[in-house]
């Protein structure tokens, strides 16, 4: 499986890791919706970590679409928060 | 919906569908990649642009420093003149823009080096963009092959994802900048008002400096008046 971290880059993760960052994706999820952020940054960096360690960093040569997109690790808890609010204003595409 | 779904979603708005249906798909693959070169270039411009706003930073920080050197002569000066009370005035001012200063010192060495990552992101995207150019020359010689347009159409989302997240991570440091300016201008203006907020009540610093300082212009103008008047009093003492 594809995975890019936001703002570093795609890896290449095999079953069992794509598995694990399922539950990452999950208690993540959870400590956002908590407003746990301690915990919330506690578990990026090891998601992070964990994809930069399990993971086949895939070369600029070559050009895939990722299946999973990680938030770049020192996103803030509002900003996580917002990516769940349709008015943010980060949907806006880049000015043409 | 989970937390990397929506990141998902988040990227994919930024991302610019290049590769729709179109008669001819030697016509398409050439489209896309146009379109992508001038993406790239506002991606380009994005980063100039944010170049530019750090500097402009920087130079809101030079005028705080700037600031925090006045307030240390005037410690001098009113230590000089046996104001204390002043002095330490100033001083405390000068280590609450201090606070500031360092806060200040820290945010733009951050996003030197978010700049520094997302000069290697383009460079990242110019190379997926040439390597999309070299699948699409490949490919042109055998589109009927099915499987040739399922590589390329995924070499095209691959792109226009890569875009977008470029995208989303300049636009995460413009605003990011922005608020560090907002702060700056704000606590340059309290600064030049002489009322930051931890010392509100105090007298203005300025103002009483400005008296003191003329105060001993006053003092030392009188005292240069006595000096030319004290040889006549010497002599008449001596000749008594």
């Amino acid at each position: 499986m594809i995975v890019r971290i936001s703002g570093s880059g795609q890896y290449d993760l095999d079953d069992t890791a794509a598995h694990r960052l399922h539950d990452f994706d999950l208690h993540l999820t959870e400590a956002l919706h908590a407003g746990q952020e301690a915990e919330f940054h506690r578990l990026l960096h090891e998601t992070i970590t964990y994809i930069r360690e399990h993971g086949q960093p895939v070369p600029a040569s070559e050009v895939v679409p990722s299946e999973v997109i990680v938030p770049p690790e020192d996103v803030t808890l509002a900003e996580a928060r917002s990516f769940f609010d349709e008015d943010s204003g980060l949907m806006d595409p880049l000015p043409a | 919906m989970s937390l990397f779904g929506r990141t998902r979603t988040i990227v994919e708005s930024k991302m610019s569908k290049v590769l729709d249906k179109a008669e001819d798909p030697n016509e398409t693959l050439d489209y896309a990649y146009e379109k992508q070169i001038q993406l790239l270039q506002n991606v380009k411009r994005g980063l100039a642009e944010l170049v530019t706003s750090r500097r402009r930073l920087q130079l809101e920080h030079d005028r705080l420093q700037q600031q925090s050197d006045k307030l240390d002569q005037q410690a001098q000066q009113a230590v000089a003149a046996g104001r204390d009370d002043l002095a330490r005035t100033a001083l405390q001012r000068k280590a609450a823009l201090h606070a500031q200063l360092d806060t200040l010192d820290h945010q733009i060495e951050q996003l030197e080096t978010q700049q520094q990552k997302l000069t290697q992101s383009e460079q990242t995207l110019e190379t997926k963009i040439e390597a999309f150019r070299s699948t699409k020359e490949a490919m042109k010689a055998q589109y009927s092959a099915s499987q040739a347009q399922v590589k390329i159409s995924e070499a095209a989302t691959g792109i226009s994802e890569e875009m977008g997240d470029v995208g989303l991570a300049i636009q995460r440091a413009q605003d990011r900048t922005e608020q560090m300016q907002a702060r700056a201008a704000a606590l340059d203006e309290l600064t030049a008002e002489g009322a930051l907020p931890d010392l509100s009540g105090n007298d203005d610093l300025d103002r009483q400096l400005a008296d003191l300082s003329a105060g001993n212009e006053i003092d030392q103008q009188l005292a240069a008046m006595k000096a030319q008047l004290a040889p006549p009093q010497k002599q008449l003492e001596s000749g008594s």
